[in-house]
């Protein structure tokens, strides 16, 4: 039995914590990978509309975003309103706005890019579609003509 | 002092300075996958009035809907639900229907000279259409055309329309092209 005998006396063998670096920068590289950075913050209700036919949304940099829903909680209703609102970037806008706004994300793109961009709507499920006409026929008017209508996705509309 | 041999050094800060890091990433990141409903718009031209007079009755599907999210499909109501089967129906037209649209030979790689449908869907909806249900809509006809299109996939090459290389893709689009038009939105359900 003295095989299996406890070596040395008393205290607990050091465990070496050589390998938990490895560990924790797999994960790291994981999370690095996978992640989004968080580039605005959304002033407005959002729940997108569900959708079975989605398809993802490849190179971010080609992607530009147009925010639509109603202003979020009490502080920005009071300053714009429960109506639905655009969103771009981080701020209010109005229709005509749209139009600069693809000018200035087009302006940031490589030259070889730009007819690949997209613009990508994410619109609240319950807004009217007055207001995203007026975004879309925007769109048109600067050319922005490949659009992703941003949705989630489910296994059955309802 | 004794001196530390050289090529060690304690890995235990390492740890740290990547839990630190990780901490940072677990925290800046956000998981969601952008998905969507792609879609692309005729260019722009207000001179332009839409020739619908060249087109045959038969071969537009009209989908309307009001502002009280109601869907009126070739002149009757229907429920979104059945959108799918009935646009499906348009546009394959599999018994030649006199009602349903024409169709002209096409020649397509792997297919050969096919008869290719002359359908094409227009959508209409209202300014107080709610953005909910013309989604619906939108994904109940990109999803007719997909299911037709991952039939004759199964039909022709044995494998799912995703899974065909691209020319073999393009061909099958060829076969079914998805022609979805949206006229510009009327005011007459009144909000």
């Amino acid at each position: 039995m003295a095989k299996f005998g406890r070596k040395g006396k008393g205290g607990l063998p050091q465990i070496s914590t050589a390998s938990l670096p490895d560990i924790v920068f797999m994960l790291l590289f994981f999370f690095m990978v996978s992640t989004v950075m968080r580039e605005t913050t959304l002033k407005i209700e959002q729940h997108l509309p569900g959708a079975t036919e989605v398809k993802k949304l490849e190179r971010k940099s080609l992607v530009s975003y147009i925010n639509i829903g109603k202003p979020k909680g009490a502080t920005f209703q009071a300053m714009y309103g429960t109506e639905p609102r655009i969103q771009l970037n981080d701020a209010f806008a109005k229709v005509a706005d749209i139009r600069d706004y693809v000018f200035a994300e087009r302006e940031k793109m490589d030259e070889n890019e730009r007819p690949l961009m997209t613009v990508s709507l994410k619109v609240d499920d319950k807004t009217k579609m007055g207001i995203v006409v007026d975004v879309k026929q925007e769109l048109r008017k600067a050319s922005a003509l490949k659009i992703n209508y941003s949705t989630r996705k489910v296994d059955a509309i309802e | 002092m004794p001196k530390r041999p050289t090529g060690e050094f304690s890995a235990a800060t390492m740890a740290d300075i990547a839990f630190l890091l990780l901490i940072f990433f677990l925290v800046a990141t956000t998981m969601d996958i952008d998905t969507g409903l792609s879609r692309q718009m005729p260019p722009y031209n207000p001179d332009q009035e839409e020739s619908k007079d060249q087109i045959k009755e038969r071969n537009v599907y009209v989908v309307l809907i009001n502002s009280s999210d109601q869907i009126l499909v070739e002149g009757i109501p229907m429920n979104v639900h059945k959108l799918r089967e009935n646009a499906k129906e348009f546009i394959v037209n599999p018994t030649n229907k006199d009602n349903l649209p024409e169709k002209r030979p096409t020649e397509i790689d792997y297919f050969g000279e096919v008869m290719v449908s002359k359908g094409i869907i227009s959508l209409q909806n209202d300014r107080g259409t709610s953005y909910g249900i013309y989604i619906k809509v939108q994904n109940e006809l990109i999803a007719a055309y997909n299911e037709v299109r991952s039939e004759v996939a199964m039909q022709k090459f044995g494998r799912h329309f995703s899974d065909l290389p691209k020319d073999k893709q393009d061909a099958i689009k060829k076969y079914y092209p998805q022609i979805i038009s949206e006229a510009e939105p009327k005011n007459i359900g009144g909000n």
